[in-house]
């Protein structure tokens, strides 16, 4: 795009990556990616809780790091690298360490809030951030989870982070 | 949310040539922007994306300076090595912030344009009454429910809180702010609402945040941000101190210190009178507390936001002494 300013038109077609494969949009300016996956897409294993950034429900991880897709606007993320829930388990179904831990620790009750959960925990180990209970409190702490399991989540995010380092 | 036009900027030029437009409103990471946009308060004609413009995220930082580009994500400069050793009060103030889902899509340059968190501010359709919002309507939180008010440089149009973490910080260590054409500190470039609630920033229509500037400092490589919350993570300040300590050589007497304030005034928020009154000092606990107290001089509190005035001089002494303590 040069310098001149021009304004777009009232649908845009965009382009977005998800899970590797490549999918064609018209969506409205102002859709969120996550009115994006879950609406148009029908990938509705990205939750909505609060659609205002406060309980971590809709993380997905966008060049391989955690955000929030009920504040990303879907447009934004053209020609970015999007991964959701669907896309965390190996093509032949195995489960990645995390997903596998969250079954052996039982880490939720009504499991609303575990997709975005376990997303946010395959970004937190990653990025070094589960040395410790403490840390993983507190590089957790934008994952609410309103049954309470959290003690649940703890053990099966160190558990998953003792695997992937050993 | 009301729809917009949606126009992506390849480059500065575009971003401020857009930006001039009637109704138009930049868009880093989305996380103040399309958040205000849901509650109905912003209403953008036009969003100009800049996430895309190349070369504005680096974090470049020396003994002297940091060079903080506007695009730089909030969990990449708090994780940065050198930002840690040589500015641990910036660091600090970006990882308590917000979680880590939201600094990694939050920039500097967003983070500096955050709104308060006033829930009346928040609320239109059942608070019109805001006088930030729509100027000379009135104040919807006076009388109200004011607990997370401000104490500290309030007026009677406005008594919102400044909510960031990171300004604290910047405004201590006497960091500036490039717009292109013209470059400010930072702590000028945040305005009181005296009786123009709506101004909060010294920005004109068409100017960009480039980078933030931070001067290298002994003061700022001892330094450190404490944060006390209603919650112990992802929440805003109740009250919360920057501060950077530079002793003599003997070990206890103070050469240099800055302090400055947040959640508890209506901009990040500099105590020159404490810092006054502790330079050339011993560091002691008691003197410590003493001069913390100059503080909250002259702070107003409306009913239940009185308890600020109390937690504020204990954050900062809290701060100076851990400080004190890591010799
Ligand atoms: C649930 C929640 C909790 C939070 N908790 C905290 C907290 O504890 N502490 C804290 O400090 N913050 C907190 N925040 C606020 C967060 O830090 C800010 O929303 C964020 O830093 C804004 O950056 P952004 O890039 O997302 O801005 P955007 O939303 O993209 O933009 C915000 C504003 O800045 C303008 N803008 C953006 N970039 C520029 C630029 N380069 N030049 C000029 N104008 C620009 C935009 O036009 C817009 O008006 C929280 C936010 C949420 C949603
Ligand atoms: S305190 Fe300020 S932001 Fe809150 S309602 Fe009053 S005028 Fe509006
Ligand atoms: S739905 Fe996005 S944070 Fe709650
Ligand atoms: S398992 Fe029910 S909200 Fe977390």
């Amino acid at each position: 795009m040069n310098d001149q300013v021009t304004i777009s038109p009232t649908t845009l077609s965009i382009h977005l990556t998800i899970n590797g494969r490549n999918h064609a949009l018209d969506i409205e300016p102002r859709v969120t990616l996550l009115d994006a996956l879950r609406e148009r897409l029908h990938l509705t294993g990205t939750k909505k809780g609060c659609d205002q950034g406060q309980c971590g429900a809709c993380t997905v991880h966008v060049d391989g790091e955690r955000v929030l897709a009920c504040l990303t606007l879907a447009a934004q993320v053209e020609g970015r690298e999007i991964t959701t829930i669907e896309g965390l388990a190996d093509a032949d179904g195995t489960l990645n360490a995390v997903q596998a831990a969250f079954l052996e620790q039982d880490a939720f009750q009504c499991g609303y809030c575990t997709p975005g959960q376990i997303m946010s925990a395959v970004a937190c180990i990653r990025e070094g951030h589960a040395g410790s209970d403490e840390e993983i409190r507190e590089y957790m702490a934008g994952n609410l989870c309103r049954c309470g399991a959290y003690p649940n989540i703890v053990a099966a995010v160190r558990q998953a982070a003792q695997e992937l380092r050993s | 949310m009301r729809d917009f036009s949606y126009l992506r900027a390849g480059n500065i030029e575009a971003a401020r040539n857009a930006a001039a437009l009637p109704g138009a409103m930049l868009l880093a990471g989305g996380t103040t922007l399309i958040d205000l946009a849901k509650c109905g308060v912003a209403e953008p004609a036009t969003v100009i994306d800049i996430s895309h413009i190349e070369g504005l995220n680096a974090i470049d930082v020396t003994a002297d300076r940091a060079v903080i580009g506007a695009l730089a994500k909030m969990s990449h400069v708090a994780d940065n090595t050198e930002v840690k050793s040589l500015f641990p009060a910036v660091s600090e103030a970006l990882w308590q912030a917000a979680s880590a889902q939201l600094r990694n899509m939050a920039t500097i340059g967003g983070n500096l344009m955050q709104r308060t968190r006033c829930p009346y501010f928040r609320d239109p359709q059942n608070f019109p009454a805001c006088n930030k919002r729509a100027p000379a309507s009135g104040c919807s939180a006076i009388g109200g429910v004011t607990r997370g008010h401000a104490v500290l440089g309030v007026s009677e149009a406005c008594i919102a809180t400044y909510p960031g973490d990171l300004a604290v910080a910047l405004v201590a260590f006497d960091a500036e702010v490039d717009l292109g054409e013209r470059k400010l500190k930072v702590e000028d470039f945040f305005l009181a609402p005296g009786a123009t609630a709506e101004r909060e920033h010294d920005i004109r229509p068409g100017e960009v945040i480039m980078t933030i500037e931070i001067p290298g400092s002994a003061a700022a490589r001892r330094s450190t941000y404490v944060k006390v919350r209603d919650r112990q993570s992802y929440e805003f300040a109740a009250a919360s101190a920057a501060v950077g300590l530079e002793l003599e050589s003997d070990g206890r007497t103070i050469r240099d210190i800055r302090v400055a304030l947040g959640g508890v005034a209506t901009k990040p928020w500099r105590v020159r009178a404490v810092e006054d009154a502790l330079k050339g000092k011993a560091l002691d606990e008691d003197t410590v507390r003493k001069a913390s107290a100059l503080a909250v001089e002259g702070a107003v509190d409306h009913g239940a936001n009185h308890y600020k005035i109390a937690l504020a001089p204990r954050v900062i002494a809290r701060a100076i002494l851990k400080l004190g303590e890591t010799a």
